[in-house]
C-alpha cells in the first residue's frame, strides 16, 4: 500500500518540492493525515482501468485560439503597485544564485 | 410586505417597473451588510456603484465570493497570503452582472483558496449559519450562502468545485446551481482546481437563480475552457414534473453516514416528484462511491499547482525577503497558507510527484472517465438524477475541524457531478432537527433549462419558508 | 591510448517573431524599459488565464513541415512545475508526451521532436560585482516572460564541434527562411543548449552525457563542446568516469563549471494544462502551411546538384548560406551558361574577399560577376586577368568589361600577336627546349612562365601551351 509510504522523510520531501515550511509539528501531523487520507483513497488503485482512458478536460472542446492582435499593457505603476518589494522598475528578489 | 421579503427577481421587477427605488434598495442591503455579525463578509461597499440600473438584474445589489478578482477592491480568497490585494482587473462574471444592473454590494467570506465544507477555513474568521449560530455554513461559499439565507444580500454568486455552492445553499437553507463546467467563465476567479472550478448563483428561490445565471452565462475570449450555452437561460415557470423521468441512485442507501432525518426529507420529496407526475426509479452509478477518492487525487493535485504563483514576487504576503530565495519561499509560504490548503498542497504534491503519477493522479482521471461514463448511461433512462445535497445538516462550529477525512465525507453528493462536468442544483428542502437539508437534482450538460423548470415545479410544491433565517 | 568519437544532441529554443506574446496580448518588446510589456495574465496574477496566440500555432506548424516532422493530429500542453522567480505562475506552459511535432530530419541530423512553449521572464542580477555569483538580490523584468518558444531537440547525431556548429548555421538559415524567428544569438531569440558524450571508437553504447548550457554564439558552441570533449577524454584515459551534470561554458575562459546542483532532484511534476484544451491540426492547417512553405537551404541544395550539376559540397555551400545562393541565382539570371564556373566564383573568389558578409550588400553587383565569368567564358579576360577585375570590382564596383578595357587587361588574343611571344620564349630558353624536344613536358612551365611575364599574365594558359607544342611539332 502506497499510503504506509507515507513517512517523515517523504513528507519533508513533498514539503520542500512544494516550497512550504512546515513546524516539525506540522510535519507529524501531516504523516498521520496523509497516511489516513491516501488509505481511503487508495481502494481506487484497486479498480482494473486497464482499458479505461484518463479525462483531463470535461468540455469537448479544441483549437481555442486568440488572434495575434495587441492588447493593452498594464502601466509599470499597476504592474508593481501590489509587489512586496518593487524597484522603480521592476520586483526585487532574493538572488537564486547567492 | 417589505423590500425585504421580495425575491431578488421579483425586485428586480418592481424596479423595472417604478415601484421601488434602486437607492432605497440598495440603502436597505448596504444597512444590512455593514451590520453582519454572523462573519458572512470581509468587506461591504460604501458607497454605492454607478452601475445601470436599468438592465435585467434591475440595480438589485449582489454579493460576490471573496475570489472573485473585482478590480480596486480586497480579493483575497479567504488567505492570509493574500491579505489586502486588490487586483487590477474584474473577473468576467461580476463584469457581466454589474453590466446586466447589480451593484457590487461586498466580497463574502469563504474557506481559504474554496478549499473546505464548513468555511472554518478562512483566514479571517469563520462564518456563523444564521439558523444557528453555533452552527457552520457549508463551504466554501459559506459567506454567500449565509448572507443570502440572513437577507443581509438579496443574492449572491459563489464557486463550486466539488459542492461549494450546493453544499452551503443546502445547509443554509437557499438554493445553489452549479452550472455545467464552462457555462460561466472561469476568468478572473481565483483558482483552486481548474478542471472543476465553477460559478454559479446562491439565491433565495430557482427564479433568482435563473435570473443571476442568465447575466453571467456565455462564450468568454479570456477562458478557453468557456462556452455558450446552446440556448438562452429562460425563466422557470413549471408546476409540475409531468413526463419528467426521475433516477434515484440505489447509492444513496448504500452509504453510512446519511442523517435519517436527510434521509425521510429526500424520500418525501421524491414522493412529491411523483405526486407532481414525475416517474421515479432507482438507477445505478456503480463508480460514484469513487468520486470522492478522485476528487481528493484531481482537486489537490491542480491546486498544489494553481497555488505555485503565491511566491512572495509579485503580489501578496512576503515572509523573509532579506534572506536566501529558497528561504524566502518556504517561510512566506509557510506562514501564508492555512492547514487545509498546507495539507491539499502536500497532497497534490505528492500525487503528482516522480514515480506516484501513474497510481494517483493517472488513476484518478481513468475514474473520472468512468463516472462521466455512468451518467451518460443514466441519460438513457432518466432526466434527472436525484440525491440529498448533503449527507448530514449544519454541524456545529469545530466538530470536524479535527477529522479532514470525516470533512471530506460531506461533499460525498455533490463530487460526482462536479467531476463529470454537468449540471446540479440544490433547492431547500425542509428541515430536520429545525435545520435545512437539500434536494440535490442533476442533469446532462447544458439541461439548465430543463434542470431550473423541474426545481421550480419541486419548490412549489415543497413550500419551503426560509424567513426565519432573516428575522 | 583509446580513440574516442564524440555523440552530441542539441537542443534549441527559438522565440518566434509573433507581434503578441503566447498566452496574452502583450506585445513582443525588445530593449523597452523594463515591465512595461506586461499584462495580469503573463504577471500570472491570481484568476488569470492563458490563451493561446493562433500565429504561433501556424509558426510551429510550418517549422515542423520544414524539418521533414510528423505532424500530430491531437497535441497537448502541460504544466512544468518549479519554482523561479522568472517565473510568475510557479509553472511553465509546454509540451510534454504529446508534441506537437515528432521525428523529421535536417541535413544529415535527424530531428526528436519540436514543442510550443512559453518563455520565461529575465532576471537582471544586482550587486557591487555585476557579476551573477555574490549578488544579493535580483529584479525580475517580465517583458519576456511569455515570449512563444519552439524547442526543437535532435538526436544524438552530431559527431563533431564544427558539425554542431554548421547544423545550427543550417538550422538558422532555415527557420530565418520560415520568416518566423530573427534567430538571433546575440538578442537571445536563438538559444543551444548541447549534451556530449563520448565512446570508444566502434562501440555502439552510449556513454554518459553531461548538458552544456550558456553557448549563446556559434563559435562558443563549437569551443565549448570542443572543452568538453577534451574534459571527458581526460577523465577517461586517467580511468576516471564522466559524471552526468550540467555545465555552464564561461566564453571569457573557455571553462566548464558544474551548476549549483540542486536541493532536490528535478521533479517536474507534469501534468495536462487544465487552463486550456487540445491542439487539432486539421488539413486545413496543414494545407495552407505548405503553401507557405518556401524553399529551405536542404531542397535548394538539392536542386542545385540536380538542375544545374554543381558538386554537393559546392551546391551546399551556396544553399546553405542562403544570402549567397540567393546571390548566385541573380548572377545566374544574367549568364546561365555555365553554372558551374559561376558558383565557383561566387563561393570561392567572391567569399575569399568579402567573407561573411552578404555579397547583396558588397560593391558587385550579381550582373557584374556574371558579366566577368562570361568574359572568361569568351577568352577575353583570362583567368588571373579576372581575378585583377574582380579586385577592383570589390573595391569600386562598376562593369567588368569597362574595367579591363580601362586598365588594359584584356587577354592577348591568339594567333599572331601570342605567336610572336611565344617565339620570343622559344629563342630565349634553348635548353628547355631541348628538354621538351626529348619528351619532358615540365620543361613547359618556364617557357609559359616567360610569356606570362611578358603579357603581365594576359595570356592564357592553355593557348601558349598549344602554339609551343605546334612551334616543335610535338604531338
Ligand atoms: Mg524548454
Ligand atoms: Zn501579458
Amino acid at each position: 500500500m502506497l499510503a504506509l509510504m507515507i513517512d517523515r522523510a517523504r513528507v519533508d520531501h513533498v514539503a520542500r518540492l512544494a516550497r512550504l515550511e512546515l513546524t516539525d509539528e506540522e510535519s507529524e501531523r501531516m504523516v498521520r493525515e496523509l497516511s489516513s487520507i491516501l488509505e481511503h483513497i487508495e481502494r481506487i488503485t484497486n479498480l482494473d482501468l486497464a482499458d479505461v482512458p484518463p479525462t483531463s478536460h470535461v468540455v469537448d472542446l479544441t483549437n481555442v485560439l486568440r488572434p495575434d492582435e495587441p492588447r493593452p499593457c498594464l502601466p509599470r505603476e499597476a504592474a508593481l503597485a501590489q509587489a512586496p518589494d518593487a524597484t522603480e522598475d521592476g520586483f526585487r528578489v532574493p538572488s537564486p544564485s547567492a | 410586505m417589505t423590500p425585504l421579503d421580495l425575491s431578488a427577481a421579483a425586485a428586480a421587477e418592481r424596479v423595472r417597473a417604478g415601484d421601488l427605488d434602486a437607492g432605497e434598495l440598495w440603502e436597505l442591503y448596504r444597512g444590512r451588510a455593514a451590520a453582519d455579525d454572523l462573519g458572512a463578509f470581509v468587506w461591504v461597499a460604501e458607497e454605492r456603484p454607478g452601475n445601470p440600473t436599468d438592465g435585467p438584474l434591475g440595480g438589485v445589489p449582489v454579493a460576490v465570493k471573496d475570489l472573485f478578482c473585482t478590480a480596486g477592491v480586497p480579493s483575497q480568497a479567504g488567505s492570509k497570503i493574500l491579505e489586502g490585494y486588490r487586483p487590477p482587473y474584474t473577473a468576467t462574471a461580476v463584469e457581466r452582472l454589474t453590466g446586466a444592473g447589480a451593484p457590487l454590494l461586498a466580497k463574502t467570506n469563504q474557506d481559504e483558496f474554496a478549499m473546505g465544507s464548513s468555511n472554518e477555513n478562512s483566514a479571517f474568521g469563520p462564518v456563523r449559519n444564521p439558523w444557528d449560530r453555533e452552527r457552520v455554513p457549508g463551504g466554501s461559499s459559506g459567506g454567500s450562502a449565509a448572507a443570502v439565507a440572513a437577507g443581509l444580500a438579496p443574492w449572491a454568486i459563489g464557486t463550486d468545485t466539488g459542492g461549494s455552492i450546493r453544499q452551503p445553499a443546502s445547509l443554509c437553507g437557499i438554493v445553489g446551481l452549479k452550472p455545467t463546467y464552462g457555462a460561466i467563465s472561469r476568468y478572473g476567479m481565483i483558482a483552486f482546481a481548474s478542471s472543476l472550478d465553477q460559478a454559479g448563483p446562491l439565491t433565495r428561490d430557482v427564479a433568482d437563480a435563473a435570473l443571476l445565471l442568465s447575466a453571467m452565462v456565455g462564450k468568454d475570449p479570456c477562458d478557453s475552457t468557456s462556452l455558450g450555452l446552446p440556448e438562452p437561460v429562460t425563466e422557470p415557470t413549471a408546476t409540475d414534473l409531468r413526463g419528467v423521468r426521475l433516477g434515484v441512485p440505489e447509492e444513496v442507501f448504500e452509504t453510512e453516514g446519511v442523517e435519517s432525518g436527510v434521509l425521510a426529507a429526500f424520500e418525501a420529496t421524491v414522493e412529491l416528484a411523483r405526486q407532481l407526475g414525475a416517474t421515479v426509479e432507482r438507477c445505478h452509478l456503480p463508480h460514484a462511491p469513487h468520486a470522492l477518492s478522485a476528487y481528493y487525487l484531481i482537486a489537490p493535485a491542480e491546486a498544489s499547482s494553481n497555488l505555485a504563483r503565491y511566491d512572495g514576487v509579485r503580489y501578496g504576503l512576503r515572509v523573509n525577503g532579506d534572506a536566501d530565495l529558497l528561504t524566502m519561499y518556504l517561510r512566506t509560504r509557510g506562514a501564508g497558507f492555512g492547514p487545509e490548503v498546507k495539507r491539499r498542497i502536500m497532497l497534490g504534491t505528492y500525487a503528482l510527484s516522480s514515480g506516484y503519477y501513474d497510481a494517483y493522479y493517472g488513476t484518478a482521471q481513468k475514474v473520472r472517465t468512468l463516472i462521466s461514463d455512468d451518467f451518460r448511461a443514466a441519460w438513457e433512462r432518466f432526466d434527472f438524477v436525484v440525491t440529498p445535497t448533503s449527507p448530514t445538516v449544519a454541524f456545529p462550529l469545530g466538530a470536524k475541524t479535527a477529522d479532514p477525512l470525516a470533512m471530506y465525507l460531506n461533499d460525498y453528493f455533490t463530487v460526482p457531478m462536479s467531476l463529470a462536468g454537468i449540471p446540479a442544483i440544490s433547492i431547500p428542502n425542509g428541515l430536520s432537527e429545525r435545520l435545512p437539508t437539500g434536494f440535490q437534482l442533476a442533469g446532462p450538460a447544458f439541461s439548465e433549462n430543463r434542470l431550473l423548470d423541474a426545481a421550480h415545479a419541486l419548490e412549489r410544491a415543497i413550500g419551503f419558508d426560509g424567513s426565519a433565517a432573516r428575522a | 591510448m583509446t580513440d574516442y568519437e564524440p555523440v552530441i544532441g542539441l537542443e534549441i529554443h527559438v522565440q518566434l517573431s509573433t507581434r503578441t506574446k503566447m498566452f496574452c496580448g502583450c506585445e513582443l518588446s525588445f530593449g523597452d524599459p523594463p515591465n512595461t510589456h506586461t499584462c495580469p495574465v503573463c504577471l500570472g496574477l491570481p484568476g488569470t488565464l492563458p490563451v493561446l496566440n493562433a500565429r504561433a500555432i501556424d509558426f510551429g506548424i510550418l517549422l515542423g513541415l520544414a524539418l521533414e516532422c510528423e505532424i500530430a493530429p491531437r497535441s497537448l500542453f502541460h504544466r512544468k512545475n518549479y519554482f523561479y522567480p522568472d517565473l510568475p505562475k510557479g509553472y511553465q506552459i509546454s509540451q510534454y508526451d504529446v508534441p506537437l511535432c515528432r521525428g523529421g530530419r535536417l541535413g544529415e541530423v535527424r530531428i526528436h521532436r519540436v514543442h510550443l512553449e512559453e518563455d520565461a521572464a529575465k532576471l537582471v542580477h544586482l550587486g557591487e560585482s555585476g557579476r551573477i555569483h555574490g549578488s544579493a538580490h535580483s529584479i525580475v523584468d517580465f517583458n519576456r516572460g511569455g515570449t512563444p518558444l519552439v524547442e526543437i531537440v535532435s538526436e544524438p547525431d552530431v559527431r563533431s564541434p564544427e558539425q554542431a556548429r554548421e547544423w545550427l548555421q543550417l538550422l538558422r538559415t532555415t527557420v530565418r527562411q520560415l520568416g518566423i524567428s530573427d534567430v538571433n544569438m546575440e538578442e537571445g531569440s536563438l538559444r543551444c543548449d548541447a549534451n556530449v558524450s563520448i565512446r570508444p571508437v566502434g562501440r555502439s553504447e552510449l556513454g554518459v552525457k553531461t548538458e552544456l548550457k550558456n553557448m549563446n554564439s556559434f563559435r562558443f558552441i563549437e569551443r565549448g563542446i570542443t572543452a568538453e570533449i577534451a574534459r571527458q577524454t581526460a577523465l577517461l584515459d586517467a580511468g576516471e568516469p564522466v559524471v552526468q551534470e550540467t555545465l555552464h561554458f564561461d566564453p571569457q575562459s573557455g571553462s566548464l563549471t558544474p551548476l549549483r546542483s540542486k536541493e532536490e532532484a528535478h521533479d517536474y511534476r507534469y501534468f495536462p494544462e487544465p487552463d486550456l484544451v487540445p491542439l487539432v491540426v486539421t488539413e486545413e492547417m496543414l494545407a495552407e502551411a505548405r503553401a507557405q512553405l518556401p524553399e529551405l537551404p536542404a531542397a535548394r541544395a538539392e536542386r542545385y546538384a540536380r538542375e544545374l550539376g554543381l558538386a554537393d559540397d559546392r551546391a551546399r555551400l551556396l544553399a546553405f548560406r542562403s544570402e549567397l545562393g540567393s546571390y548566385f541565382e541573380a548572377a545566374l539570371a544574367h549568364d546561365g551558361e555555365d553554372p558551374q564556373t559561376l558558383a565557383n566564383w561566387v563561393v570561392g573568389e567572391l567569399v575569399s574577399r568579402i567573407g561573411d558578409a552578404d555579397p547583396a550588400q558588397s560593391r558587385v553587383a550579381p550582373e557584374a560577376l556574371a558579366g566577368l565569368v562570361g568574359l572568361l567564358r569568351a577568352g577575353r579576360v583570362t583567368q588571373g586577368g579576372a581575378r585583377q577585375v574582380l579586385d577592383r570590382l570589390v573595391a569600386d564596383g562598376g562593369d567588368p568589361a569597362a574595367i579591363v578595357d580601362a586598365e588594359d587587361l584584356g587577354a592577348v588574343g591568339g594567333g599572331d600577336e601570342l605567336g610572336a611571344i611565344v617565339d620570343r620564349a622559344l629563342e630565349a630558353q634553348p635548353e628547355e627546349v631541348e628538354q621538351l624536344r626529348q619528351g619532358n613536358m615540365r620543361a613547359i612551365g618556364p617557357i609559359v612562365g616567360f610569356v606570362m611575364r611578358e603579357t603581365k599574365g594576359r595570356a592564357d594558359g592553355k593557348e601558349v601551351t598549344r602554339i609551343v607544342r605546334e612551334r616543335l611539332g610535338l604531338s
